[in-house]
């Protein structure tokens, strides 16, 4: 036994010791990752489940309040996110390939994004103030009645449309203020040169979490935008 | 080696798709297409939906098949809540008739 060869492991300090290889140890990271966002599903999805409820009783006014909210804006903003989505898969790429500076650039054109998208849905959020949109004792949607004839709208039926939109855009917004948190430090670190094409999974993951975010966003955009756009006859 | 590169034309062929996706469901939802226009919007926001998760988050070049499952069950415990509900909420009226 005496003269049994001893392995000694030839590997980076980034390969924690209760993993085998590098590569499993990233496939553990990403399986983690998509079991949070499963979570994450399920917590919006019960938003979604209300919407679709309350959607299918009282569908006049959420026609009417969709037809309130800024086309202009909201389709601006789908947009941007989308843009934001294509810098972070070209950041993981930039970090899978070892290009640092590339990286930096990358992250903080995802962060620029975000804060747009959030200005954006804070100009939106404004005129739903001045407007007396906002659900609460100083709701009123007498323009709405005024404004859509064609459609009979129940003002405490129209706070629950806009009551499911400021819950879900404003949980949303919330997921994108953590994700801009999270982007600066991958920013920092990355800045730092902690990524190597041999470890990056942080970017990978942040990554990941910066696309379901959009995910949300491409289903609430039509959900919440487009319910009823046609023209009134 | 696992994990693929993928070259930067992909990505950028992704997201002219996604934006012209985006462009034509705005347009479309100010046709008259009567109840399809709630189908096309779905529609188009699940195409959209699957080219980010299966290019932008990789998933179509994952080896490992533990991901593909957690995705699938989630979908799947997310139809299970909007289903369920559903058949209560929109059956509820007909012991009342």
């Amino acid at each position: 036994m005496s003269d049994s060869p001893v392995v000694v492991e030839q590997h980076g300090p980034e390969l924690r010791h209760h993993f085998v290889t590098a590569e499993q140890q990233r496939e553990a990271s990403s399986l983690g990752m998509w079991l949070f966002l499963a979570t994450e599903i399920m917590f919006f999805g019960g938003m979604f489940c209300a919407y679709l409820v309350y959607r299918l009783n009282y569908f006049n006014e959420f026609a009417a309040g969709s037809r309130s909210l800024s086309l202009k804006w909201g389709t601006i903003n789908t947009i941007v996110l989308i843009c934001s989505s294509l810098t972070v898969a070209l950041g993981v790429r930039a970090a899978q390939m070892g290009k640092r500076k590339l990286l930096v650039i990358l992250l903080l054109l995802t962060i620029v994004f975000g804060f747009a998208f959030l200005g954006i849905k804070g100009i939106e959020w404004y005129d739903k103030y001045k407007e007396h949109h906002i659900p609460g004792a100083s709701f009123n949607a007498d323009d709405l009645v005024h404004d859509y004839p064609q459609i009979h709208i129940d003002q405490a039926h129209e706070q629950i449309y806009f009551s499911l939109y400021f819950a879900m855009t404003g949980l949303h917004a919330l997921h994108m203020i953590i994700g801009v948190g999270i982007f600066v430090f991958l920013t920092y670190y990355s800045w730092k040169g902690l990524y190597t094409p041999e470890y990056h999974t942080p970017i990978e993951i942040g990554g990941l979490y910066w696309h379901f975010v959009d995910i949300i966003w491409i289903y609430l955009y039509p959900l919440l935008y487009l319910i009823d756009r046609k023209p009134l006859g | 080696m696992s994990e693929h590169i993928l070259s930067s034309k992909m990505y950028y062929g992704i997201w002219i798709a996604l934006m012209i996706l985006t462009v034509v469901t705005a347009a479309v939802s100010t046709i008259d297409l009567g109840p399809f226009n709630t189908v096309v919007a779905l529609l188009i926001a699940s195409s959209k939906a699957l080219l980010v998760i299966l290019f932008f988050m990789h998933v179509k070049y994952t080896s490992e098949k533990l991901t593909k499952m957690v995705i699938i069950s989630s979908i799947f415990w997310l139809l299970i809540l909007l289903f369920l509900s559903l058949s209560d909420y929109s059956t509820r009226h007909l012991g009342h008739a």
